[in-house]
């Protein structure tokens, strides 16, 4: 299974009522077809009532194999279903890469 | 605690606003780095920086520190508060400005 496919498969813990994975390694300084750059919106129930931090330790948490292997940039966004509706179903870019990693 | 753990204890809890990174505000070398520290200018706070990929045990110890798996990490008077898309929402909302300068609220 690729990575992309691990972190969607994953991320059904927390019951999404939206996932979106992006693999964005395409904007780093890394080879063609890497798996090293996410980019993760997850709106989901499960983070009613939990801050920001939290959330995005569920999210790691999720994912602490790939994150240990090789993801090594993962941008988080996790919204409930409210906060998603809220912001018209917008997350926000990631940014540009400045060349640091070679791996 | 390991001696790593020991020495990040000390650098965190003797800067009251510290940004562990990839290069230099000046220099980042990662756009979530730069990122974060483009937020804490806009903040206009005094803060310090460590950069991680200048010493590897530095960089693992940091994620063990916090159980957190990614660098940037921001520290504001010895409590993590998150990465760079925290750090994000939290500009945009105005909790950021909360927590670097609570004086101020």
């Amino acid at each position: 299974m690729n990575t992309h496919s691990a972190i969607t498969k994953k991320l059904q813990a927390l019951r999404p009522d939206y996932l979106d994975v992006v693999n964005e390694s395409y904007m780093h300084n890394v080879p063609e077809g890497s798996e090293s750059h996410f980019k993760v919106t997850v709106v989901s129930g499960e983070f009613e009532g939990k801050m920001l931090l939290a959330r995005h330790r569920m999210v790691n948490q999720c994912l602490s194999e790939e994150l240990s292997g090789t993801v090594h940039a993962l941008a988080i966004h996790t919204m409930t279903p409210d906060e998603w509706f809220d912001k018209s179903g917008q997350s926000n870019d990631s940014p540009l890469c400045l060349g640091g990693e070679k791996s | 605690m390991s001696l790593i753990q020991e020495k990040l204890k000390e650098v965190i809890e003797s800067n009251e606003v510290i940004l562990f990174m990839k290069g230099s505000p000046d220099f980042p070398q990662c756009g979530f780095s730069g990122r974060t520290a483009q937020i804490l200018e806009a903040c206009e706070v005094p803060f310090a920086s460590v950069d991680v990929l200048a010493d590897s045990a530095v960089r693992d110890g940091i994620k063990e520190y916090s159980n957190w798996p990614t660098v940037p990490q921001l520290y504001v008077r010895g409590e993590f508060v998150g990465g760079c898309d925290i750090m994000t929402e939290m500009y945009e909302s105005g909790d950021l400005l909360k927590v670097l300068k609570p004086e101020s609220n």
